[in-house]
């Protein structure tokens, strides 16, 4: 159980405060509701761009990293597809640092031409480093444009293609600023040995003065239900042919996004799932198999992916994965198993709940969802599921003509 | 009115009296030395059992590694998806690790089922197999992974790097080919297995939310297995540095990045240069604020990300630069590199900065003593190395009282460009 206490600005910003007094420390956790979904399909890469740039300095103070370090702090940052959050952790008693930082750089930015220029520079070095120099790396660029056809899910978070972050403009920098970066679309959560009444002030100082901006509306082209399965084949210069399947899942907040969550344990969670033990093991036409699925908050996907062993025919290897498939829809699972599935998750998240700065990104990531309480019932939510619920949600989603297949071959 | 331009007072973290939360140590019947640090709010426990297990000991290539691997391969009761089976049932994790000089099996799980797994971790320890089979699948999946990496700059760098230094018949300059693979058989595994883990010396180190009993049953599980009986071998390496300093790689033709490796010999954790130069590392490449990355990331823009470090070795180790660069920026990449060496040696760093980075360090040190994982992960440092937490108080002690002058000496003495090695990947 993680409390919180929760109160919110005149100006919108909601705040959440999560006390742990055994903790020396201090999180300030700052999340802003645009991800890579909220992009223009011309300017893709813009929001992770854009956190580069959230580094470069703001109105009123130079460099946002100096000061933190001075204050014995450390901070990062990352990019989804649906959000943008920022966290810095540092000795509680020096957390106005970190009030002061972030302020700022809600208030706004420097806009450094020079900033600009160098983060795109350093954002293609990104690209290339993980998507263009690394074998297999652009597998996600050609399946997400397979997969989705309307929504914005259909692009990565580095973006498209590089010349879209190389085109970035200073004025594309302001308007996206000003139109996502305001206290009403954003969330701070501080966590750590601090206390509510001290934080309620700082926030106010800080926070409150920052106008509150206009509220973001989200109106997403959501993807049409799949009804003709996709295939596509691609070769490149890989030492290992891959396949990669992905079937379209619920949302973030429905049931069928828990049972898809535990259907992928039971395929592919760890080396005593199905389709390790099956295919790698037993069948040795794979070398590795994962399943997986992003967690997105819209519609997502369910991806199992595997390198085929060497002189594997890729047609066997799926037709061996179908098979797999098949016994999920017809079968119910044993309830060991799935009591095997659940104990697991219920271990993932007592791991994940152990650092302050997990708890707060969590309560941020609910709250943005719609209650941060979601947090301490999800739990509850994996064990309300049954085996005919796993039957049924196989069903549902494992149709072929609601996948995506690609294959992508050692040329 | 709120003044935004002037930062908040500050508590200077070299102000911070720092404490390292003492260990509790006790011992099995068997004399298997137990480390434990009961602390934390979440019902998770950890125990790594430590090998002296490492590729130290191996007489051919990937011998230590493979028998590390397939532990959890079968035993004579049991095959893998069982063992598998049953620590995933309880919602565990059972991970296993073969470093230079030691060997780990590590178990993450909820306190309530610690009694349910720590027979199976004993079996494996005793009576695995290694069954022909498994190996075979290793060996095909492991040269498949291979086949994969060596595509990549950043991996043949690694490995390339490292052999410079040490040497490719030393542990930490040696590394896996196809053949190796292919020359493994299970009799060496076998005979590996046996020396060294089941009459072999095992250390034990257990965090988190410890059960009350935890005591009683590693020493039931663990407490009258044949462990520190044997003596162990002692094995010396010289180190076989490359004649040759300056190493051009060409991978992938088509390659858009080269992996940088810059690198020299350094002293080992006991050397007396070994801590200050920690802090003259954090001001050279060794965090976000450094001059590497100022200067190579943040003004030029030629990389994602440039880091400077010194292995983690338990022997004489080497002091690192890495990166990945455009390919066409490489050269300027190193030359920069180069120049921040100059200026160290020539300048001393101004108080200002070097106040930012020893609050930076100690910022840090507070952090990583926050949670038992990462305590324990400390005095396992400490222990394996044969330190104590003198060592902690000195590392605190030094980075509070170092100055410009002391750090300069060590730039004059360790950043001269003719004694590191360098290559580029491409």
């Amino acid at each position: 159980m993680i409390e919180y206490n929760r109160f919110t600005l005149d100006n919108g910003l909601t705040v959440l405060v999560h006390e742990d007094t055994a903790t020396p420390m201090a999180v300030v956790n700052v999340l802003y509701d645009v991800g890579a979904r909220d992009e223009h399909p011309e300017k893709t890469g813009f929001a992770h761009l854009f956190e580069h740039l959230m580094f470069g300095g703001s109105i009123n103070i130079a460099d946002y990293d100096e000061p933190l370090q001075r204050a014995g702090g450390d901070n990062n940052a990352y990019t989804t597809n649906d959000l943008t959050n920022y966290y810095c952790q540092l000795p509680a008693q020096n957390i106005e640092t970190a009030f002061w930082l972030e302020s700022d750089r809600m208030l706004s930015l420097a806009f450094s031409e020079k900033s600009l220029s160098v983060q795109r520079k350093v954002v293609c070095e990104e690209f290339r480093e993980h998507y263009i120099n690394k074998p297999y790396g652009d597998v996600w660029k050609h399946m997400r444009h397979l997969a989705y056809t309307v929504h914005p899910y259909q692009w990565m978070t580095i973006g498209k293609e590089l010349s879209h972050v190389e085109n970035a403009h200073i004025d594309d920098v302001k308007h996206f600023f000003f139109k996502h970066y305001r206290p009403v679309n954003a969330i701070l959560v501080v966590a750590g040995n601090v206390k509510t009444e001290d934080i309620k002030q700082l926030a106010q100082k800080w926070f409150g003065p920052i106008p509150m901006g206009d509220k973001y509306i989200r109106c997403l082209p959501q993807e049409p239900v799949q009804n003709q399965a996709r295939r596509l084949t691609i070769e490149a210069e890989v030492p290992l042919d891959a396949f990669v399947k992905t079937w379209h899942m619920d949302a973030r907040l429905n049931k069928g996004y828990y049972t898809a969550d535990l259907i992928t344990e039971i395929l592919g969670g760890g080396a005593s799932s199905r389709l390790y033990q099956s295919l790698v093991k037993e069948q040795k036409l794979f070398s590795n198999l994962d399943c997986y699925h992003f967690g997105s908050l819209d519609a997502g996907l369910l991806t199992i992916e595997g390198k085929l062993v060497k002189g594997v025919d890729i047609n066997k290897a799926e037709q061996a994965i179908s098979e797999q498939i098949a016994q999920i829809q017809e079968q119910p699972v044993a309830i060991a198993e799935l009591t095997k599935v659940k104990n697991k998750t219920e271990s993932v998240i007592a791991f994940e709940d152990m650092s302050i700065m997990s708890r707060a990104s969590s309560l941020a990531m609910y709250e943005l969802m719609g209650d941060a309480s979601l947090m301490n019932t999800e739990l509850e939510k994996y064990q309300e599921i049954n085996p005919q619920d796993i039957v049924d949600y196989s069903k549902q989603i494992f149709r072929e003509s609601n996948s995506n297949t690609l294959h992508y071959l050692a040329k | 009115m709120l003044n935004r331009k002037i930062q908040p007072t500050i508590t200077d973290a070299v102000s911070f009296d720092l404490k390292l939360r003492t260990c509790e140590q006790y011992q099995l019947d068997n004399t298997v030395p137990v480390y434990s640090m009961n602390a934390g709010t979440q019902d998770v426990l950890m125990i790594e059992w430590v090998f002296k297990a490492g590729n130290w000991f191996e007489q051919k290539n990937i011998v230590a590694g493979t028998t590390n691997f397939l532990l959890k391969n079968g035993t004579s009761t049991k095959t893998a998806y069982q063992i598998n089976d049953h620590f995933e049932f309880y919602g565990a994790y059972l991970n296993r690790t073969c470093y230079n000089e030691t060997a780990s099996i590590t178990l993450h799980c909820l306190s309530k089922h610690i009694n349910e797994l720590l027979p199976v971790v004993a079996e494996l320890i005793t009576d695995s197999i290694f069954p022909e089979e498994e190996l075979t699948t290793y060996q095909q999946n492991q040269k498949q992974k291979l086949s994969v990496n060596l595509k990549k700059c950043d991996f043949i760098a690694n490995r390339l790097i490292d052999e410079y230094v040490y040497g490719f018949h030393h542990p930490y300059g040696k590394y896996t080919s196809t053949l190796d693979y292919d020359q493994l058989n299970r009799n060496e595994l076998v005979e590996f297995f046996k020396r060294f883990y089941a009459e072999g010396h095992c250390t034990i180190f257990t965090a988190g939310k410890i059960p009350s009993d935890l005591q009683s049953q590693l020493n039931k599980y663990f407490g009258a297995l044949p462990l520190q009986q044997r003596a162990i071998p002692n094995i010396q390496y010289n180190l076989q540095s490359s004649q040759e300093k300056k190493h051009q790689i060409i991978n992938d033709a088509n390659g858009v990045q080269g992996a940088i490796r810059i690198a020299r010999p350094f002293p080992n954790k006991h050397h007396p240069d070994y801590q200050k130069t920690q802090i003259l590392n954090n001001v050279f490449g060794g965090f976000f604020g450094s001059r590497l990355m100022s200067n190579i990331r943040e003004d030029k823009g030629y990389t994602y990300g440039i880091h400077s470090y010194i292995q983690n070795h338990m022997g004489d180790t080497a002091w690192m630069i890495s990166t990945e660069a455009g390919r066409d920026v490489c050269e300027a990449t190193i030359s920069e590199v180069y120049k921040e060496m100059e200026i160290l040696r020539n300048e001393p760093i101004d108080e200002d900065e070097l106040s930012l980075v020893k609050n930076y360090m100690l910022g840090t040190v507070l952090g990583d003593l926050d949670g038992p994982f990462q305590l324990i992960a400390r005095w396992k440092n400490y222990v394996l190395n044969n330190l104590d937490e003198q060592y902690f108080y000195n590392s605190v002690q030094l980075i509070k009282s170092t100055g410009a002058e002391e750090l300069n000496e060590l730039a004059k003495k360790y950043l001269n460009p003719e004694e590191f090695y360098e290559l580029t990947v491409i």
